[in-house]
């Protein structure tokens, strides 16, 4: 089959590429631009491993093609740490407040609680919970993500963090 | 998972999309979000020698008023059903729904046309369609029809859409305003399609139920407009007695397959609990 050219931004960087239609956006991001941050991990659109940042939408890319992604502006795990390398908060967040065991499914955690946080400011435990709906972790039992997510809002919004009541 | 090969094309156009549909014959499928598409390719249930990209035709997207009705664009996402402020005012019981569909990622990329063509009868928007008597209007290389949403579903993933016909948008008569509603959903997990659903739309009038559709969701192989539940409660307080009625006429349409979501006749049981639950949530909101 005749590849496409297919030109987006990822992580700010102008990428032209040719693929075959049928290569799903998490096998390009993966193999041919060698960003393995975004993980396969059920292959099945449940699990949200893959989950990237996309035209301002949290997507799983196991469940794209990359020519679907032909023009997009496109955001990974990669791209949240600054160019000096001072961590973005979330990650800051993830590690302050032990929010991963295994480490697995953190980079979809953190994309998509990058895009929870672009569009609640300040979202209460439920709505963090509800957020995360599309994103499994087997090993934390979500409480500490849900404390990090917390935690990365209360720097956001230059509150100091509160643990809630138990 | 990798897909079969195929050809992408990418029309910027109904024109142009049923065009190619036509003349690409059975060999092409269109995509729309491609939540349910793309999983059966990789699966390699489904190998389309030629996909149809809708994603760059500006006319299947928005959501607008038009007179007494309000109509969607078939490209209009989960997410963006979410956000609107006018379905939130005029048909509340979308918004509703769509926070029951999936997950926030399968919501930002999965459209309303999509979840009302593929003909699954775990999609759970068809039953609320049905429940608002929408219309379906479908383009194809013949011209333009609508098809009534209670005529579109004739089996489990069979509709009444022709081969290289697509649905480019919904019409749904707006509800009354002062309307009650509700969409009750059983299922065992974020993301699962439904045990058993309901939706619920009525008007109350002096009390008494004026009008009352009910749809449900996943105990078919299409799903049912419960025409005559919705009779025995018109007219009614939604008394207990008549709700009862109405619940057990409900249950007797329903023909669920017994899967992992239980045995058949428990699916029938939860349709009814799932009705109740709806109809004693729209009267709430109901004004009186």
């Amino acid at each position: 089959m005749a590849k496409s050219q297919v030109s987006m931004t990822v992580n700010g960087k102008k990428v032209e590429e040719l693929v075959e239609p049928r290569t799903l956006l998490i096998h390009f991001l993966r193999e041919q631009l060698h960003l393995t941050g975004p993980h396969i991990g059920c292959d099945t659109s449940h699990c949200g491993a893959c989950t990237i940042d996309l035209d301002g939408k949290s997507v799983k890319s196991c469940t794209m093609f990359t020519v679907q992604a032909n023009g997009a502006d496109i955001r990974t795990i990669e791209g949240m740490a600054a160019a000096d390398g001072a961590l973005h908060v979330l990650q800051e967040a993830f590690r302050e407040m032990h929010g991963l065991q295994c480490g697995f499914c953190t980079p979809g955690m953190i994309t998509r609680a990058y895009r929870l946080l672009q569009e609640n400011k300040n979202p209460t435990e439920d709505e963090i919970r509800f957020g995360i709906s599309g994103n499994l972790c087997r090993c934390t039992g979500y409480q500490n993500i849900v404390r990090a997510i917390q935690y990365a809002a209360a720097k956001i919004n230059g509150v100091p963090f509160q643990e809630a009541a138990e | 998972m990798i897909p079969g090969s195929f050809a992408y094309h990418r029309p910027a156009s109904v024109k142009e999309a049923v065009s190619l549909l036509g003349s690409l014959g059975d060999d092409a499928r269109a995509i729309a979000g491609g939540h349910s598409l793309i999983p059966m390719m990789k699966l390699r249930l489904a190998s389309p020698a030629h996909l149809i990209d809708l994603a760059g035709v500006a006319d299947l997207k928005g959501i607008r008023e038009e007179g007494r009705d309000v109509v969607i664009g078939a490209m209009t996402t989960q997410h963006e059903l979410i956000e609107s402020d006018l379905l939130a005012k005029k048909v509340p019981i979308l918004r509703e729904t769509s926070l029951l569909i999936a997950d926030p990622q399968v919501r930002y990329v999965g459209t309303i046309g999509g979840n009302v063509a593929n003909g699954d009868p775990g999609n759970d928007m068809p039953a609320v369609m049905i429940c608002l008597n929408a219309t379906y209007h479908a383009a194809g290389k013949s011209g333009e029809r609508k098809i009534p949403a209670r005529e579109f579903y004739q089996g489990a993933y069979f509709t009444a859409l022709e081969p290289g016909e697509i649905v480019t948008a919904i019409r749904i008569p707006t509800p009354a305003a002062g309307h009650g509603y509700a969409y009750e959903k059983l299922k065992r997990k974020i993301g699962d399609y439904a045990t058993a659903a309901a939706a619920v739309v009525l008007t109350l009038n002096g009390g008494k139920v004026a009008s009352c559709s009910i749809g449900l969701t996943n105990v078919a192989e299409t799903p049912l407009w419960a025409e005559e539940a919705g009779k025995i409660l018109t007219g009614s307080t939604l008394d207990a007695p008549t709700v009862k009625k109405a619940v057990t006429a409900a249950e007797a349409i329903t023909s669920p397959a017994s899967d992992g979501r239980g045995p058949a006749a428990y699916r029938t049981k939860m349709a009814g609990v799932m009705l109740t639950r709806a109809l004693a949530r729209a009267k709430e909101r109901a004004g009186v």
